[in-house]
């Protein structure tokens, strides 16, 4: 450490920063009351419905329908008939033409949807408006470029749309996500049922005016919100040809076995317990902005969080003491605050996930840090959290939390840091930290999972494919790798 | 006098060795008693294939492309021992021709199956192919020979170790081809080959929580209990082609890792 940077150390940050309130405009949004299921390019009148809230403030914002599994019927047929009555006749460079429109006007509406993602979801405004959106119109923008070139994708193996995928989005990324699954599938020449998540459906209804301007035809795309059944309905569907899930392992197993011997294709993006390596030679304040883009990125609601700090034992002691200083700095609060770090926590169901196994980690005996933060009366909320002192038996290392908790682990050498890193049912992300070029390809290779971040973090991309090993899934997103789970060969 | 010849015993082929079962059970196939590998043998047979797995897949390209191709140099040596097991010298030239082919891909697999991505940013990134770990094989019935090959090689040229349960019905062609890959270069435990009855070994393999996919190239009727018990730890469920090559029959058995780098000065 150089004497300027033990100056800097020892600087004292201020016991509370004060920012004048910088809100995003939320009358961008214009929402409307209640919602139907976007069935075969209209509008369907729902069954049943349910509220759909501001996670921030517990407000009410529209009611939704709850699709029944007459109404999933009538989205899987609605996307039968565009598969079989034109859409597969389309020739591939028009077919390209759609993702593509879709994909400018989601740049176009980009501010609109940013706040609709915020408000409805809790994630900060900083980055549903530069991560969430620009990501979701680049994904449409990548796969468009592909439905024309799909045999120098996969040559000699006659590439043909697979027809009508079921795909059921998490949460987190509502509209990436729906991104991630809407674009590859209309690039390979598929028709869709969508259905997002129970408590952020709205951008995947907001998603329904972009499919109208697109002049998408009736039925490519159909969208039915609900909560778990209308999930379950869509998958044991039998005009569905593939299942396309992104959320819990638990879920995406119980899937797995509902869809045993049907031969319905099959593709599960589930969940995470990502260890993040640190050496002792790694660049520390860049290592601790990476720990925290790792972890508290969107509340720590992400399926490849670093949740696991794995530490060599020699820098534990000022790694620990940069990353709380840094965790003073960050922000809690009003999600459409342009100033906001770390937005509200989804739903209380989630929150109260948190509570229970950040409470077990305190239990189990390790130690618990969070920064002094003022929480927001309403709403669901949780301060950014570390725990040392961490045992690999814990529930906390273990588990996935899905929250801003770190869990921090120390290590000696290379071998002990895979080890550990690899110790687990799960095997979707990792990342490592150190200037070694040679240390960063060894442990890359070593390391069990589908992503390694090697000196940054939670970087995403829709020509990097994106998956998991072990228990986090299988099959890819992203890539020419993600177009495969959209297509048939010979 | 004529001669009497010397009989063969068949065994299991586990992490490199020829046990008897553990259980002691044979049964009678082929005009033999064979052993009839028991849960715990299968058992061992995956602690055998994990304990494999790291050297083998850390292997370079070339090597483990020298080694199945070492197989098919064992198995062209046998070739009318083997020719007797199978429909004919036919089946065996196929078999052999297939692993010399399977030979050839292993330093060519990611190249044709990995990318370098461009990404909108400062970064490097790339995908590569990587084994899934332990694949079990339930092996077809038919044909004898060639659906043991055409199972085996594709699992194993991309690093994987397996646990495969053979054909019940005419096991004695893979209890030779355990001799094959005894006496080639391919480390014990990378192939572990179990007779048996199929009905107890397969739910216990598609439901062991250490195999990383499940190949069904030889289920029969009995494939929706077994997908659903290979659900538990999310195993990679294959339906393996009986009498094919394809690299796309290897790439069922690979996962595709991204990594990502900042590029700056």
């Amino acid at each position: 450490m150089t004497e300027l940077e033990r100056k800097r150390d020892r600087a004292p940050v201020p016991a509370q920063w004060d920012y004048a309130p910088a809100p995003e405009a939320r009358d961008l949004v214009q929402l409307r009351e209640r919602y139907g299921h976007f069935v075969g390019g209209e509008w369907l009148e729902p069954k049943e419905t349910y509220a759909t809230i501001d996670p921030s403030t517990e407000e009410p914002l529209a009611e939704v329908g709850q699709a029944t599994n007459e109404e999933v019927d009538l989205a899987v047929r609605a996307a039968r008939d565009a598969f079989t009555n034109g859409w597969s006749d389309i020739s591939p460079a028009e077919r390209a033409k759609y993702p593509f429109g879709i994909a400018r006007i989601l740049q176009e509406r980009s501010r609109e949807f940013a706040v609709l993602e915020s408000l409805n979801g809790g994630k900060p405004i900083r980055e549903s408006r530069d991560v969430d959106l620009p990501l979701s119109a680049a994904h449409f923008f990548y796969y468009a470029g592909w439905a024309d070139k799909l045999e120098y994708a996969f040559p000699n193996r006659k590439p043909r749309p697979v027809g009508v995928a079921g795909q059921i989005v998490p949460w987190n990324f509502p509209l990436l996500m729906l991104s991630w699954k809407i674009a590859p599938a209309l690039a390979a020449g598929n028709t869709v049922v969508l259905k997002p998540a129970e408590t952020t459906p709205l951008s995947a209804l907001l998603f329904c005016d972009v499919v109208r301007q697109a002049e998408l035809p009736p039925g490519v795309v159909n969208i039915v919100t609900g909560d778990g059944r209308t999930g379950a309905g869509l998958v044991k569907h039998e005009g569905v040809d593939k299942i396309a899930f992104t959320g819990s392992t638990e879920v995406g197993k119980a899937i797995h076995r509902e869809l045993a011997g049907t031969g319905k294709r099959l593709t599960l993006e589930l969940g995470g317990k990502a260890a993040n390596v640190i050496f002792d030679d790694a660049a520390l304040d860049q290592a601790v902005e990476g720990i925290v883009n790792g972890i508290y990125f969107n509340q720590g609601h992400v399926c490849c969080a670093g949740s696991r700090l794995l530490v060599q034992e020699s820098i534990s002691e000022p790694l620990i003491g940069k990353l709380k200083r840094r965790l003073e700095t960050l922000r809690v609060g009003d999600p459409l605050d342009k100033n906001t770090d770390v937005g509200a926590i989804n739903s209380r169901q989630q929150l109260d996930k948190i509570k229970e196994l950040v409470a077990s980690g305190e239990e189990e005996g390790a130690e618990i840090y969070q920064p002094p933060c003022r929480l927001p009366e309403k709403g669901y909320w949780f301060a950014p959290t570390v725990f040392t002192n961490v045992a690999q038996s814990y529930r906390i290392a273990q588990e996935e939390i899905f929250g801003p908790v770190l869990s921090v682990l120390t290590f000696r050498t290379p071998d002990e840091a895979v080890e550990k890193a690899n110790n687990t049912p799960y095997g979707l992300s990792a990342g490592v930290w150190t200037e070694k070029g040679s240390r960063i390809l060894a442990m890359a290779q070593r390391l069990r999972a589908g992503v390694v971040w090697a000196n940054t973090y939670n970087r995403f991309d829709p020509a990097s494919p994106f998956g998991g090993y072990k228990e986090s899934g299988y099959g890819r997103e992203g890539g020419r790798h993600g177009l495969e789970p959209y297509l048939e060969f010979e | 006098m004529s001669r009497l010849p010397v009989r063969k015993t068949y065994k299991l082929y586990i992490g490199g060795e020829f046990p008897r079962s553990e259980s002691g059970r044979v049964y009678e196939a082929q005009g033999a008693n064979v052993a009839r590998a028991s849960r715990k043998d299968l058992r061992d047979a995956v602690r055998a294939a994990r304990g494999a797995f790291p050297k083998w897949a850390a292997l370079t390209a070339y090597n483990r492309g020298q080694v199945v191709y070492r197989i098919a140099e064992m198995l062209e040596a046998r070739r009318g021992e083997f020719a007797d097991l199978c429909s004919g010298p036919q089946e065996v030239e196929r078999s052999i021709d297939r692993l010399v082919w399977y030979a050839g891909w292993a330093d060519k697999l990611a190249q044709v199956l990995g990318s370098s991505n461009p990404v909108a940013g400062p970064y490097f990134n790339f995908t590569v192919p990587e084994p899934t770990g332990v694949v079990g094989i339930l092996m077809p019935e038919e044909p004898v020979l060639a659906g043991l090959v055409s199972r085996l090689a594709p699992a194993i040229v991309g690093g994987n170790t397996a646990v495969a349960v053979v054909s019940e019905e005419s096991p004695l062609a893979a209890v030779e081809l355990a001799e094959v890959l005894a006496s080639s270069d391919v480390p014990g435990g990378v192939v572990n080959l179990l007779t048996g009855r199929r009905e107890e070994l397969a739910p216990v393999l598609a439901g062991h929580m250490d195999v990383n996919a499940l190949d069904l190239a030889g289920a029969d009727g009995e494939v929706e209990e077994l997908e659903r018990l290979a659900a538990d730890n999310v195993k990679r469920v294959v339906r393996g082609a009986a009498d094919e090559q394809s690299p796309w029959e290897v790439a069922a058995f690979l996962e595709l890792k991204t990594v990502w780098h900042p590029i700056g000065v």
